[in-house]
């Protein structure tokens, strides 16, 4: 039997191999240009509404950076009401992903999906199907820090 | 005594030949934009057409194909002994609802993307053992009931890759009978479960061509017939990458059918159409089968040709579990006889 499972095994190395070398692979330099691109536009729009909120609004930073990401997930979630960011994200791949953007996209396209099956188990339940691992790894991640910073920085 | 059977996996009709003697298909808009838009019966104008969800609207094809066959056949549905269908939704509900509709014995049935000719098969030996006149075979897609239950929602910014295929928005059938005009489903081979280990569910053809390979050869060495004794070789939905791994796979078994090979889901979109590597889905072999090639072997394009469909046996759950995705291919051999 083993030398029949190892045969098998090479075939399926062969074959695998083989499909590797016919299928074609993503354009990694041109979607890392495009993402650059895209991320970085989006960074500086955000940029330009802390300056904004800075010097003509006398906010302070904390408060500039609220109204910034308050303001990017109000676009963000726009734009994926009116089936445009699905089109940036087509051709940005990562530089719309990234930024929070990225992830207002990532909670109101399943809500808006799931709406036909409800507002409590489809909306309610579905609505961070995606964003969920995210915000249960960042929070775990910032309680450790935050851990580390009270016992052994602070 | 087994008498029909030939070989290990193969069955061919002799009492009572199968015919098919009508046929229908309904197709999105996107499909009804590609190539082969002339050969379908009605196109949407939306995904949604004009239903509450996209399930209801795939289920309306569904009903309204079923009718379109037994309409231009002149049958009514008490005319009809059994309904073989099915769809890529979880527990099949588009075939399912459907049925409750038409009021037709139904047998549901899962192969994925391969359902298409599973219910072909299974009709076609309800028809000649002598147990049904008439039997309707028919399957169903929709984009964006298939990309919700195993991708990601549609408004979601995500990068599709080159090998990404696009599920087909159709349904289409067949109905299958024991006399009539039409052509004559003559041999069935019934296809194993492959898996040579391809993982990424974004390569799909990939992940199915050693399934369509394998039935192929089975169905050539079965019934001693070889790919020149064919006018053309169709397989379900490989898509272009799948479609030369097929090629390759089976020069080695040492059959050259490249010449006369087509692939469902490359024939549906044009290049232009933005769909990467090809179309995929039920709907898919169904809609160019009950579209394109019965109408072309009505005209005399072809007069004998080998049909498989191919699905892919995975869930969203076996590939997060880390499983390899098996494929499935069954083969039907479809001939115009006097």
């Amino acid at each position: 039997m083993d030398s029949i499972d190892v045969k098998q095994k090479k075939i399926h190395k062969e074959y695998q191999d083989l499909a590797n070398s016919i299928s074609p692979k993503s354009n990694i330099i041109g979607n890392c240009i495009r993402a650059f691109l895209v991320g970085g536009t989006i960074c500086t729009f955000g940029q330009l509404i802390t300056n904004i909120a800075k010097n003509y609004y006398d906010m302070n930073t904390e408060e500039a950076s609220t109204i910034t990401s308050i303001s990017l997930i109000f676009i963000s979630a726009l734009l994926t009401g009116m089936g445009i960011y699905e089109k940036i994200g087509k051709r940005a791949g990562a530089g719309s992903v990234v930024p929070i953007t990225g992830f207002a996209n990532s909670i109101v396209s399943p809500a808006m999906e799931h709406k036909r099956e409800g507002y409590v188990m489809g909306v309610g339940a579905k609505m961070f199907s995606i964003a969920g691992p995210v915000l249960v790894y960042g929070i775990s991640a910032s309680v450790v820090v935050g851990l580390v910073n009270y016992f052994f920085i602070r | 005594m087994a008498q029909n059977r030939l070989g290990g996996q193969t069955i061919s009709f002799i009492q009572n030949l199968p015919r098919i003697t009508s046929r229908a298909s309904i197709v999105g808009k996107k499909e009804g934009e590609g190539p082969l838009a002339q050969y379908f019966d009605k196109i949407l104008e939306d995904d949604l057409w004009g239903e509450k969800s996209w399930e209801k609207a795939e289920r309306r094809m569904f009903i309204e194909a079923a009718q379109l066959i037994m309409k231009k056949a002149k049958k009514e549905p008490a005319d009809i002994n059994y309904l073989f269908g099915g769809d890529l939704l979880d527990q099949i509900i588009s075939a399912a609802y459907a049925a409750r509709s038409l009021g037709i014995p139904f047998y549901g049935l899962y192969g994925a993307c391969s359902t298409m000719t599973e219910s072909i098969s299974l009709g076609a030996v309800m028809v000649d053992g002598g147990y049904a006149d008439h039997v309707l075979c028919l399957t169903s897609s929709h984009f964006c009931t298939a990309e919700r239950q195993f991708r990601f929602p549609l408004e979601m910014g995500t990068q599709r890759p080159p090998t990404a295929q696009w599920t087909v928005t159709g349904a289409g059938g067949v109905l299958l009978s024991s006399s009539g005009e039409g052509p004559c489903i003559t041999h069935v081979t019934t296809g194993k479960v492959i898996d040579f280990g391809i993982k990424d569910a974004n390569n799909m053809g990939a992940a199915m061509a050693p399934a369509a390979a394998d039935t192929i050869r089975a169905h050539f060495e079965d019934t001693g017939r070889g790919p020149e004794d064919y006018d053309l070789i169709v397989t379900g939905d490989l898509a272009k990458y799948g479609r030369e791994l097929t090629i390759h796979l089976l020069k080695k078994e040492g059959y050259d059918i490249e010449s006369r090979f087509i692939d469902c889901g490359c024939e549906i979109f044009s290049e232009e159409q933005d769909i990467h590597a090809g179309a995929s889905g039920c709907g898919c072999s169904a809609v160019v089968l009950a579209g394109y090639l019965l109408k072309q072997m009505e005209d005399g394009q072809f007069n004998r040709i080998l049909m498989a469909s191919t699905g892919a046996l995975h869930s969203t759950v076996s590939s997060q579990q880390g499983d390899s995705i098996p494929g499935i291919a069954h083969a039907i051999a479809i001939e115009k006889k006097g």
